[in-house]
Parts: C-alpha cells; structure tokens; sequence
C-alpha cells in the first residue's frame, strides 16, 4: 500500500535559504547522504593507515622504532572498530541508505527530516570522541575491536583508563545516532512509498538497505547493554562481567561476573552485524548488475525471500564466534547448524547474481568490474566461512590468519567492492559529473588482484598456525622461517592497495570539475533515482509532482520495445511477448 | 497473512495488476505511530538483553537478591508500590487527557496531560528518594550485582521517561504553537501508548526486582542458565 499524503507534502517545510543550512545544517536527504558519507571515508582512511602501519610490523619486524606491542594492539583495535562500525555501517546506511531511500522510492525527502539531522551530527560526535582517544594520557584501547572484558579494562591492556572509557562511550553514542537514522530509513520506506511503488516493485537495494537497518534497530541494543555494563565495571566498579581476580599481584574489588555473558552480548549484536554491512552490499550489487547487464534480476523474489531469511537467520548464529570459549555440545551442534544453513540463501543470491550475468548483455564498465569483483571475492570469503561455522575445523583454526583472511575478504574487501561499485555507479547522479574511465579501471585492477595478494596467501599463512594479534612472531618455532618472506609480500601488497585508494580519491575530486556532463540517466537504469527532472536532483528530488510508478525496476532488455530498459515511472505497456 | 501474500506478488507479469493496489491518502500521523511501533520494539529488546544478563548473572554465587530476608530492602515492597501506583496515576491522567482530546474538551484534555506530567515527574523523584534509602541501608550500586542491577534497570527506565516528557513537550508546545488544540488527539495518543508501554516495562521490572532467590532461579532456569 502506498501513502502518498506524506511524499506528497510541499518540499518548502525545511526549504534551505542560506549556506548554512543548505550545507551544513541541512534537513535535505541528499546533502545527510554526503555528509555521512565523507567523515567515513575521512575516519575510513585513518583506519587504512593503521592498517598500514600493522603491516609494517608484520612485515618488517624490529624495522620501526616507533611501533611497540601497545601501539600495535591500539592499531588494531581501532582499525577494526572504525572499519566495521564507523565506515562501513555508517556509509552503507547513512551515506547510501539517506541518499537512495527517498529517490528511489519516490519520496521527497525522509520522512522526519530534523531527526535525520541530528542522526547525522551525532554520529560526527561519536567519531570525534573515538578520535579524541588517540589524544589522551595512555592512547586509544588496545583490547582488540571485541572489547573482551576483564582484559580490556584491566591494567597491562594500552589505553585501559581512558581509551576504553572513549571507546564505550563512543560506541554508545554512535548507537543513539544510528537509531534516530533507521528510524527515519524504516518508517520512510514503509510510510512515504509514492503512486504504485509497491514493495515488491521495489529495487533490491532498498530491500538490503530496509532490512538491514531492521537488523540495526534490533541489533544494536545489545552492543549499548553490553557497552553500558562494563563502563559501569570500570568507573563504578561494578561486577557485571568482571570475575573476581588478582591483578598486578593485587587482589581487585570484582566479585564474580561473567566475561562470557559479554561474550554473548557482543556477538548477538556482532554477527547481525555482518548482515547489517552485507545485505545493503547485496541489494546495491544486484542493481549494478541487472544495469550494466542489461537483463533482469534473476528470481527478483527468491531475492528478496534471501534477503529477508538471511536477516532473520542472522540472530540465531551469533555463538559460532564463540567456539572456543566452551559451551555445551548441544549448542555447538544448534550454532553450527545454524552457521550452515544461512549458506543456502546466500548462496542462492550468488547464484542469481551469476544467472543474471548469464547471456546478459554485459557492459564492462567500471562499476560492473567491481561488481564482478564482489561476486568472486564474496564467494571466496562465503565459503571459507562454511569451513570455519564448523565446531572441529574452527577450534585449530580460531585466532590464526585463516580467520583474519575469512572476516577480511567476507566483510572487508567485499563489502567495499559494492561501496566503490555504487560509489562509480551513482556518482554521475550525485555530482552530475561522469568519472574517468581509465583511472577507475586502474583503480579496479589494483584493488582486486591487490586485495587477492594480501589475503589468499594469509589463508595459507592461517593453516601454517600462524597466531593473529601477534605484535612479533618471537617463540613460535612451529612456524616456518619462510612464513615471514610470505608477511612481507603481503605487507608490500598491502601498501600497494593501501596506496592506490589515492587514485580513488583523486578522481572522486578531479571529476567534480573535469568529469564529462553525465545528462540525463548515463547508464539507462530503470529504478526512479535516475528519473528526477534535474540531475543532480534538487531539494524535493522531483518537482511539482512525483513520480507514479507503472512496473518493477528490472524491465532491461524487454522483447518488443524500442529502448533496451523502460523506467519505473513509464506508462508504455510491454511487448506482445512480455 | 499479508507479509507472506506481498512477499508471493509477481511484479513482473501485469503491470496493471499492482495499480489496482488502492492510494490511500494517509495522515503523516501515521508514519509517527510506525516509528512509534519500532521504538517500543527496540526498547523492548533493550530491557529483555537486560533482563536476560540479569538471569544469567544471578546464578553465580555472589549475587543477592533484593528480597526474601526479612533485613532485605524489597521484602517488603511498600516504596515501590508507591512509585508504582505514583506511575500508574500518571498513565491514567494521560488516557483522560487522550479522551477529553478525543471529545474536543480541550480543557480537560490539557488537566489531564499536566496531571501526567506531574505525576511522571513525581514518580523520577520518587525513584531517586529510593535510591538514596537504599543508600542509606547501606546498599550502593557496586556492593552486589543485585543492587547493580536495581539501580541500572530503574536509570534505563527513568531516562525513557524523561525523554517521553521531553517529545510530550514538544507535542504539546508545537500544538499550542500552531493553535491548533483541536488537533492534540492524535499526537497525544501515541504519547499514551508510549507511557502505557513504559508502565508495562516497569510493572516487569518490579516483579523481577522484588522477587525471591527461588522464583529468580526457576526463571533462570527456564531461560537454561
């Protein structure tokens, strides 16, 4: 059912009239988008120097002076934390999710435009206060990005008095912020659909982008209760996950709690997470796709049914994290059966986006090369973690380099192939500039055989036994000699990709002034966001009226019509054969 | 069931078919309640992860339940009885405010919101008079999980009550502002529901926090802690 009362309100409630609140003040969906999504690509970037500077280490031992155990496990920790949470949840969801919603569902903007503000400048503070730990007495924390307690507040973890107090609170305040976002993501597409966008005509990126943010609101609270309890552990000195125990030789004022039950918190909101990232992943490469193919999704529905299984299987996985913490065999067998069958839908999507290809009429271009990309190291990453959700492989290979390789490649350089997938394919809407061609295939190729040379050779270095975390391999004399040549290649691919994100970034800023005008609609997609009278859309997105919605958004390649795609809002019947 | 029904449409065959899917001019007060629905979801999670990790907890060996022996705090519940009652007043003055709005007796209407109002803030009050007699029986907040548990899950509950005062407020001053009193109705209803809903939660968390090591244990075991 749609609800045209809303999308139909006049855009001059929060119309901008000066610089500031166009700019930066702005209520507009579409400035939010970029706000968001340029302070994650900024704290993105601090987090791929980290990486940088790990890899050094690893790399080249006792060759940096300025790089000890501590500031190696800060590296670490923050690298993961901001990777995971700062980057990747807040662009996928509040950088694509703010600027696609409304487009292409035919909306004006969000439906509560003043709280998607405040979303958005609450998220800033929460970077600025996980930033601000790298400026106080002691550094950011270096209890790794899962907090683990009783290390992470304990003396002899860095930045255990204040690194972990900024940390929690960061994380708490992100939290608030992304709930007064997904608030807006959810009620927007259930609420402000316009004339004939029925959900099933719905673009499969709207569909990851909506469930994934049901996935957020749920998700997330557990992160807050677990974030919550053990700042009260370290300033009060509760002792909700805290054991009782002697540290330093001094016997501390814990009573007994349970670092497990944190456990369980952080991976009930930790393994949603994984989805939280993924499946707006898979709603944008499936859209990329059925354009640069010029064929229709394969099984629109199934997809759609994956998406949402796929989220509801989500919550009940969480403990195959846990493996070697010890638990009953019973729920090691329920968590690994889980873990196993939330393969079967995502392996249908893969298929689906595979069959899509098939026979398709397959534009290479630049966003396609990375949505092929995605679909080979995604497959990868899919089918290392079959080996890992099994309770007896996952016990040898737990905290090796295999899972470093697994969780990288599944939700690290995947996930990122869409980003820059979608970055390329809607950058013509959204700076109505096209990008050059060559950098960004130059751009491709580095990424993916880069990304490749890092970690298919860490999976190797992971069944050698290889520990993860380790600042120096010292003492571990099961472990070749040869293993260290291995870590040095990869360190020297790492700085390759690491530096070829430059070239990104150079285009990104050279083609909002050099780039060709992209006119109207450059690729020939279907979906609405492509339709707006202006491009790029102005405040308001469509005019005086909005759009009505005659069909799905996949008719590419329709027999019978003259053009090879016709748009959601075209009132043209299909062919004799559709 | 309408989920699996839209979920089963073909979207590519007719492209009349889903036209015929009526427009329905909707009041925006309706995109309010559907974030309304989602909040409740999540602060119910919220205070179910809670309430979970407070089962869990208290099956190791330090914990102390709040009631049972006669020199424990919550043995005998009389406080908390009066904050309860002091929060249900509150949620009754909201549902007479929400009717008298309904029948357009706007004066009534805005008694029965400052009454709420007053009682809501009454009951804050109230709740931190209790902690300072826990206080002062020498009960803080890091002597046993408990306690710890007693003065989080009240603050939880607290700071949602205080951030419905603060969107009731606003509510109440944008309706006043636009002159439109006669509009108060739909906006105050779903302030109802939220303080309704607060209600519910706490009514939970007074029976877990006055309750027995034996009913916390079977319910711990229940949940297979």
């Amino acid at each position: 059912m749609q609800h045209a009362a809303i999308a139909d309100q006049t855009p001059e409630l929060h119309d901008p009239h000066s610089f500031i609140t166009r700019y930066i003040w702005s209520q507009d969906h579409k400035v939010i988008a970029i706000q968001y999504s340029l302070t994650a690509v900024f704290v993105g970037l601090v987090a791929l120097v980290l990486s940088g500077l790990m890899r050094l280490q690893l790399g080249f031992p006792d060759t940096f002076d300025f790089i000890d155990p501590s500031s190696y496990l800060q590296f670490v920790t923050m690298h993961g934390m901001i990777m995971v949470i700062y980057l990747l949840t807040a662009l996928l969801l509040g950088g694509f999710g703010n600027y696609l919603i409304p487009l292409m569902i035919g909306a004006r903007d969000m439906v509560f435009p003043y709280l998607n503000m405040l979303s958005y400048w609450t998220y800033l503070l929460s970077v600025i206060v996980l930033l601000a730990s790298f400026f106080v007495p002691g550094g950011p924390t270096g209890a790794g990005w899962t907090l683990y307690p009783p290390q992470a507040i304990l003396q002899g973890t860095p930045g255990y008095d204040w690194g972990i107090i900024l940390m929690l609170a960061s994380l708490a305040i992100f939290i608030i912020a992304f709930t007064m976002g997904g608030l807006n993501y959810v009620t927007t597409v259930l609420q402000a659909r316009t004339h004939g966008m029925t959900l099933m005509r719905m673009p499969l990126t709207i569909w990851g982008i909506f469930t994934a943010t049901v996935l957020g609101l749920l998700a997330f609270p557990a992160l807050l209760v677990s974030a919550i309890m053990m700042m009260l552990d370290k300033v009060i000195g509760t002792s909700f996950f805290m054991p009782a125990l002697l540290s330093l030789g001094e016997t501390l004022d814990y009573t007994g709690g349970s670092p497990i039950l944190f456990q369980h918190l952080f991976w009930f909101f930790g393994h949603p997470e994984v989805y939280i990232v993924a499946l707006p992943a898979f709603g944008m490469v499936s859209d990329v796709i059925a354009t640069h193919a010029r064929k229709n999704i394969f099984g629109y529905r199934m997809m759609v049914w994956a998406i949402v299984a796929i989220g509801g299987l989500s919550f009940v996985v969480w403990a195959h994290h846990m493996y070697v913490s010890g638990m009953h065999p019973a729920f090691g067998f329920f968590f690994a059966t889980t873990t196993l069958i939330i393969a079967v839908p995502t392996a249908i999507k893969v298929y689906n986006w595979v069959l899509t290809l098939w026979r398709g009429n397959i534009h290479l271009t630049v966003p396609m090369l990375f949505a092929i990309g995605f679909i080979f190291t995604f497959t990868h990453g899919g089918l290392t973690g079959l080996f890992l959700g099994n309770v007896t492989i996952d016990l040898p290979l737990s905290d090796t380099y295999f899972v470093v390789a697994h969780f990288h490649m599944v939700m690290g350089v995947s996930p990122i192939m869409v980003l820059f997938a979608a970055i390329y394919h809607w950058y013509p809407l959204i700076t109505g500039r096209m990008f050059h061609v060559g950098l960004g295939k130059a751009h491709f190729w580095f990424t993916f055989l880069g990304t490749y040379a890092i970690y298919l050779p860490m999976h190797y270095l992971g069944f050698l036994g290889v520990p993860r975390r380790y600042f120096a391999m010292d003492g571990t004399d099961f472990i070749p000699a040869s293993a260290q040549s291995l870590n040095a290649s990869i360190t020297i691919s790492a700085l390759i990709v690491g530096l070829s994100q430059l070239l990104f970034l150079y285009n990104v800023f050279w083609s909002l002034r050099n780039g060709k005008p992209a006119g109207h609609n450059p690729w020939g997609a279907t979906s609405l966001e492509w339709q707006t009278p202006e491009v790029p859309p102005r405040h308001g997105n469509w005019g005086p009226e909005l759009p009505r919605v005659y069909r799905w958004a996949y008719d590419y390649s329709v027999p019978g019509t003259e053009a090879d795609f016709i748009p959601q809002n075209h009132p043209e019947q299909k062919g004799a054969e559709g | 069931m309408n989920f699996f029904k839209t979920l089963g449409e073909k979207p590519w065959l007719d492209p009349t078919m889903a036209n015929s899917d009526a427009l329905v001019a909707v009041d925006p007060l309706l995109a309010s309640r559907t974030a309304l629905r989602f909040i409740m979801g999540i602060v119910s999670v919220l205070f179910f992860l809670f309430i979970i990790t407070y089962l869990s907890r208290s099956q190791y060996p330090d914990f102390q339940a709040l009631a049972g022996q006669p020199w424990q705090p919550f043995t005998d519940p009389g406080r908390l009885w009066l904050n309860t009652g002091i929060l249900a007043a509150s949620s009754v003055a909201m549902q007479w405010g929400l009717w008298s709005a309904r029948r357009e007796q706007i004066n009534r209407a805005v008694a029965g919101v400052s009454m709420a109002v007053f009682f809501a803030v009454l009951f804050l009050v109230a709740q931190l008079e209790l902690w300072r007699h826990l206080q002062g029986m020498g009960y803080y907040v890091n002597t046993n999980p408990a306690n710890s548990y007693f003065y989080l899950l009240t603050a939880v509950h607290g700071l949602h009550l205080l951030g419905g005062l603060l969107v009731l407020a606003n509510v109440v001053f944008r309706v006043w502002y636009d002159g439109a009193l006669t509009r108060l109705s739909g906006p105050l209803a779903l302030c109802t529901h939220y303080w309704h809903f607060l209600l519910v939660v706490w009514l939970l968390l007074f029976a877990l926090l006055t309750s027995r090591v034996e009913t916390i244990n079977m319910l711990a075991a229940l949940c297979g802690f």
